[in-house]
C-alpha cells in the first residue's frame, strides 16, 4: 500500500509538490474567464428556444435593437461561414436558422453596454414558432422519422465475440436505467473576444481543448487559422462539459460585428442549457455463468440518448459497448448499442465517458449472479477478474498492467467503519428529517471498474510541447488546458526531474503552439506530460552535445545532474544551462490504435485502468432516506506522480459518482429540463459526502507511459456509483434498477 | 444617508464611492465589475452555492442576494481582506498545504465562510465542520481536503491563542 508520507523525502515526480496557482487561488487574485474585463467592453447574451421542437416562422428584433445601449443583434443570417459546428463532426447550427431541435438551442445574440440592457433586449426579440411534437424517447428514436438530415441513429455498434451459442448453468437477466447527470462545474461558461482592426479576433475562453475550438470557430467565421487566436482563461472545473464549443463562435461574431471587446458569462440556468450532459441510458443484460461462478457469456443491449446533436455520442457509445462486460474475463459476448438523436438536450462528454452507464448495470448483474450462485460478491469478482495477457470482448489483448485482483482484494481486506456518530446530522436525512435510530439499516456494496485511457479507434492522438531556454532561463509551453486537475504542477515536477530545477516559467496555453488534445479521457499526464518530458530531455541532449563540443567531455543526465563518463565531474543541469539557449519543440504520440471492425473487434484502445469501490450506507427504508457512511477505494494508478493531487482526483471523482447514485439528475419533461438550477439539481454538499478511505493505490508501472503513470481522473467516478447502489440494495433488499436512486424508489417500493 | 454625502461602500476598510445608478445591481456585480474586486465568485447567483460569500456588517451573506443600494455605508469584507499585506492567513495556508484547492472557484467563498466559522468555534468536530461548509458547493475536491484544512487551521488557531 502506498501512503502519502512515503514520498515526502523525494523530489521531482512522486512528491506532493505545491500547485503553482495555489496562492493566487487562495487570495482571490487568480483570474478566471469570468473575471476578464477590457476598456470599452460590451456584454453579450443569448436568446434560446423555450421549445424542444419547432420551426422558426419569423424573428423580429426591431424593438430590441431600438433599446438604448444595444449595439448588435445577430441571428443565423449573420454567421459569416458555415452555420454548423460539432466536436466530432459539424451537425449543429451556430444559431438556429429554421428548425429548433432542443429546448435551449441558441437563436439570437445581443451585445449591449450592460448585462441588464442585454437581458431587456433578449426579452424584446419576438420569435414566432410553429410548435412541433418533440421526439423524446430514445428507444422510439431508432425507428422514428428523422429529426435531423443525418438521421436519428448517430451510431449503431455491434460486438460479436466468441461463440454466440455458448450457454451457462445460470442465466440472469436485468434491465437498468441511468438518468441525465450534469458536470455542474462551479465556474459557468464565460469568456471575452477582442477584435483587431485587421478583422482578426482573440478569444480568451475557458475550455478543455483550444485547438478543437479553433477548428470549429474558423469554419463558422470563414477566417483563416491565424486570424482566430485562442488563449486559455482561468477554468473553474470542466469534467467533460467544456469539451464542446458553447459561446465561442457567438463571442467572436459579436466582437467582430461591433468592433469592441465583448464579454459573456452564462448564469447557472443558461449553463445547464449551454453544455452537453452525461448520456441517459437504457441497458439490458443477460449473463450466463457456470455453477462455480465463471461468466460464460454476456448479452447486452445499450441505448444512449444523445439528444439533438452528435457531440461525442459516437465515442461514448464505443466506450459503453467495449467495456460493457466490466473488468472481467468474458469469453463470449453479443453486445449491441445505439447512440440516438432525440429532441432532448445534447449529451456528450462527462467524466467516465460511457463506462459509467454500463458499469452501473454490469455490477448490478454481477451481484445478482453472486446471489443466485450463493457466492460472495467479492469472490465472484476475483474468480472473473481480468489479468495481464487476457483478451477483452473486442479481441484486444491486455498487454499493460492489469492488477484487477490486487485492486479487489486490497479493498476487501480494508477495515470496515464503525457505527455512525449518535448525532442527528449523521443520520439519513440529517436534522431536517425524522429518522428514528431504530429504523436505520446498514448496507455494504462493492463494485469494480475498467476505464480506457486516452483517445481510441485510430484517432491520431498527440500533444506538442516546447522547452525553451534563454540564457539559462527555462520556459515550457503547451496548449494543455489546466482545469484544476494540476497539470501545471506536473510540468514543474517533470522539469525538476529532468533539468534539476522547478524554477521555470509556464507560457500560457494558447493556439500559437500545436494541439495538446483535450484535457479529458484521463490522457494529459500521459500525452502532454510525455510531451513535456521529451522536450526537456531533448534540451539536455543538445546541452550534452554542446558541452562535448566545448570541453571534449561526455556527460550523462541522472535526474537533473550531469555526470561525466568517467564519473569524476558532476554539474546540475540547471547550472550547465546558464548562458546557453535552446528551443526544442516535440510532438508526443501514444502507440497507434485501430478502428473496430464490423464485429466490434480490434485493438481500439491504448491502456486500461482499474478501480474498486466499497460503500457503506445507513438507510431509513420507511422514509427512503440514505446516508453514505463511508466510501473506500483501491485504484490502479501505474505510478503516483503527486500523491496529494492523486488523492484530490480520487476524492473528487468519488463524490461525483455518489452524486449520480443518490442525488443528481436533470429531470426532463417533454424535452424540457425542469431543474436547471442549484436549488433543484442536487450537488453533493460536505454533509452528503462521507469520509473517503483509500485502501490502496496499486503502483504497477504501465509500459509506454511516461514514468509508468496511468491517468487517474476518471476511474473514481465509475464504480463508486454502483457500489453505493449495491449498498442500498444490501440494506433494503430492493432491486434498484435506476440511478439516481430517489427516496420514492426506496420508500414506495 | 445625508443628501450631501456621496453614496459609498466600506470595503475591506476602504471607503469606495459608488454611483446611484448601481443601486439596482447585485452587490456581487458592483464589487466585481464596478470596483474590480473579482475575488468573490459567481457560480450560481441565486444564493445556493456560497461562492460569493462575504461579510456584511459581520454577518456572512451571499453577495449575489444583496442589492448594492442596501449595502451603502455598511462594512463589507471580501476575500481580498484575508491576506492584506501578502502574508497568507492560517486558513489560506492550510488550504494550500492540504490540497484543498483544485480549480479554485469555490475557494474564496469557502475561506470567508470558514474564517467566520472558526471565529466562533475554535475546536470543531468533523461533523460540525461539514455542517459549517455545507452551504458552499465544491465540485472538484469531494471536500475531504477542505475538511482537513479546517481541522488543521483550527488547531493552529488554538495554539496561537494559547501562546498569546
Amino acid at each position: 500500500m502506498t501512503t502519502i508520507e512515503s514520498y515526502k523525502t523525494k523530489s521531482g515526480v512522486g512528491v506532493s509538490a505545491q500547485r503553482p496557482d495555489a496562492v493566487p487561488k487562495a487570495t482571490g487574485e487568480f483570474s478566471f474567464s469570468s473575471d476578464l474585463s477590457s476598456h470599452n467592453m460590451l456584454w453579450g447574451q443569448t436568446l434560446r428556444s423555450p421549445l424542444p421542437s419547432a420551426r422558426i416562422k419569423s424573428i423580429d428584433f426591431s424593438e430590441a435593437l431600438a433599446i438604448s445601449g444595444v449595439h448588435a443583434i445577430l441571428t443565423a443570417n449573420d454567421v459569416p461561414g458555415k452555420n454548423l459546428f460539432g466536436l466530432e463532426h459539424p451537425d449543429q447550427p451556430v444559431l438556429a436558422d429554421d428548425l429548433i431541435r432542443y429546448a435551449g438551442e441558441p437563436i439570437a445574440l445581443v451585445a449591449a453596454e450592460h448585462p441588464e440592457i442585454a437581458a431587456k433586449a433578449i426579452n424584446a426579440i419576438h420569435v414566432t414558432f410553429e410548435e412541433l411534437t418533440p421526439l423524446t424517447d430514445a428507444e422510439s428514436a431508432i425507428t422514428a422519422d428523422p429529426i435531423h438530415p443525418e438521421g436519428n441513429v448517430i451510431r449503431h455498434l455491434k460486438i460479436d465475440h466468441g461463440d454466440p451459442s455458448a450457454t451457462g448453468d445460470l442465466v440472469i437477466e436485468g434491465t437498468y436505467e441511468v438518468g441525465m447527470q450534469d458536470q455542474a462545474f462551479m465556474g459557468t461558461e464565460s469568456g471575452m473576444a477582442v477584435p483587431s482592426p485587421d478583422g482578426s479576433v482573440d478569444l480568451y475562453i475557458s475550455t478543455q481543448w483550444l485547438h478543437s475550438d479553433q477548428n470549429q470557430i474558423i469554419e463558422a467565421l470563414d477566417l483563416p487559422e491565424d486570424m482566430v487566436r485562442l488563449t486559455l482563461a482561468g477554468v473553474g472545473g470542466a469534467f467533460g462539459g467544456r469539451e464542446d464549443v458553447s459561446m465561442h463562435v457567438h463571442l467572436c461574431m459579436l466582437a467582430l460585428h461591433t468592433g469592441r471587446p465583448v464579454k459573456m458569462i452564462y448564469d447557472r440556468n443558461e449553463s445547464f442549457l449551454g453544455h452537453v450532459h452525461r448520456h441517459p441510458a437504457k441497458i439490458w443484460y443477460r449473463h450466463h455463468a457456470t455453477e462455480d461462478g465463471q461468466i460464460v457469456k454476456v448479452e447486452g443491449k445499450i441505448i444512449l440518448d444523445g439528444g439533438a446533436y452528435a457531440s461525442t455520442t459516437s465515442a461514448v457509445l464505443a466506450n459503453a459497448c467495449c467495456f460493457s462486460t466490466g473488468p472481467y474475463r468474458v469469453p463470449n459476448a453479443q453486445i449491441e448499442g445505439w447512440g440516438v438523436r432525440t429532441n432532448n438536450p445534447p449529451c456528450g462528454a462527462m467524466r467516465g465517458f460511457g463506462n459509467v452507464q454500463t458499469c452501473f448495470a454490469i455490477e448490478a448483474q454481477m451481484d445478482k449472479v453472486a446471489k443466485a450462485l450463493g457466492i460472495d460478491p467479492v469472490e465472484l469478482r476475483l474468480i472473473n477478474a481480468l489479468e495481464q495477457g487476457d483478451t477483452i470482448i473486442t479481441g484486444q489483448k491486455i498487454t499493460g498492467a492489469a492488477p484487477v485482483k490486487e485492486v479487489i482484494s486490497s479493498l476487501a481486506d480494508h477495515p470496515m467503519p464503525g457505527p455512525a456518530e449518535n448525532n442527528l446530522l449523521a443520520r439519513p436525512g440529517g436534522t431536517g428529517r425524522t429518522t428514528d435510530q431504530k429504523h436505520i439499516k446498514r448496507g455494504v456494496g462493492f463494485a469494480v471498474s475498467i476505464k480506457n485511457l486516452m483517445f481510441a479507434e485510430g484517432f491520431d492522438d498527440s500533444s506538442e510541447a516546447l522547452c525553451q531556454v534563454e540564457d539559462g532561463n527555462v520556459a515550457i509551453h503547451t496548449a494543455c488546458v489546466e482545469v484544476g486537475q494540476g497539470f501545471i504542477t506536473l510540468i514543474h515536477q517533470i522539469a525538476e526531474e529532468v533539468l534539476g530545477t522547478s524554477d521555470i516559467t509556464i507560457i500560457p496555453a494558447d493556439t500559437s503552439i500545436g494541439s495538446a488534445g483535450s484535457t479529458s479521457a484521463s490522457r494529459q499526464t500521459w500525452m502532454s506530460g510525455g510531451a513535456v518530458l521529451k522536450a526537456c530531455e531533448a534540451v539536455v541532449v543538445k546541452l550534452i552535445e554542446q558541452i562535448f563540443e566545448d570541453e571534449g567531455v561526455k556527460y550523462e543526465n541522472f535526474n537533473g545532474t550531469l555526470v561525466s563518463e568517467d564519473g569524476t565531474k558532476t554539474i546540475p543541469v540547471s547550472e550547465a544551462l546558464k548562458g546557453r539557449s535552446f528551443h526544442e519543440k516535440i510532438v508526443h504520440r501514444h502507440a497507434p490504435t485501430f478502428p473496430l471492425n464490423n464485429k466490434g473487434q480490434g485493438d481500439a484502445h491504448v491502456s486500461f485502468a482499474f478501480a474498486s469501490h466499497r460503500a457503506v450506507v445507513d438507510v431509513d427504508q420507511e422514509l427512503g432516506l440514505v446516508r453514505i457512511i463511508e466510501i473506500a477505494t483501491s485504484q490502479d494508478v501505474g505510478r503516483i506522480l503527486n500523491p496529494l493531487q492523486a488523492v484530490g482526483q480520487i476524492e473528487g471523482g468519488i463524490t461525483q459518482g455518489l452524486g449520480l447514485a443518490v442525488l443528481e439528475e436533470l429531470v426532463m419533461k417533454n424535452g424540457v429540463i425542469q431543474n436547471a438550477n442549484f436549488t433543484d439539481y442536487l450537488l453533493p454538499t460536505a454533509l452528503d459526502t462521507p469520509p473517503i478511505e483509500i485502501a490502496a493505490l496499486i503502483e504497477e508501472p504501465e509500459p509506454g507511459a511516461p514514468f509508468g503513470a496511468k491517468g487517474i481522473g476518471e476511474p473514481p467516478t465509475i464504480s463508486s456509483t454502483p457500489a453505493v447502489v449495491a449498498a442500498i440494495r444490501d440494506a433494503t433488499g430492493i432491486d434498484l434498477r435506476r440511478v439516481p436512486v430517489r427516496p420514492e424508489d426506496i420508500a414506495l417500493e | 444617508m445625508p443628501n450631501d454625502e456621496q453614496p459609498h461602500l466600506n470595503v475591506n476598510g476602504k471607503r469606495l464611492t459608488i454611483e446611484e445608478s448601481w443601486f439596482g445591481e447585485s452587490l456581487l456585480f458592483t464589487l466585481r465589475e464596478r470596483l474590480g474586486l473579482y475575488g468573490s465568485k459567481n457560480a450560481c447567483e441565486q444564493g445556493e452555492c456560497g461562492s460569493c460569500s462575504i461579510m456584511l456588517d459581520e454577518t456572512l451573506v451571499c453577495a449575489c442576494l444583496v442589492l448594492t443600494g442596501s449595502a451603502t455605508g455598511r462594512d463589507i469584507k471580501t476575500i481580498e481582506s484575508l491576506a492584506p499585506e501578502g502574508s497568507l492567513s492560517t486558513i489560506q495556508q492550510a488550504f494550500i498545504d492540504t490540497g484543498a484547492i483544485q480549480c479554485g472557484f469555490c475557494t474564496p467563498g469557502l475561506l470567508i465562510t470558514i474564517k467566520d466559522f472558526l471565529d466562533e468555534n475554535t475546536d470543531p468536530t468533523e461533523l460540525e465542520i461539514r455542517e459549517a461548509i455545507s452551504g458552499n458547493l465544491c465540485r472538484c475536491t469531494g471536500y475531504g481536503r477542505i475538511v482537513e484544512a479546517v481541522r488543521i487551521a483550527s488547531k493552529t488557531h488554538d495554539e496561537s491563542q494559547g501562546a498569546s
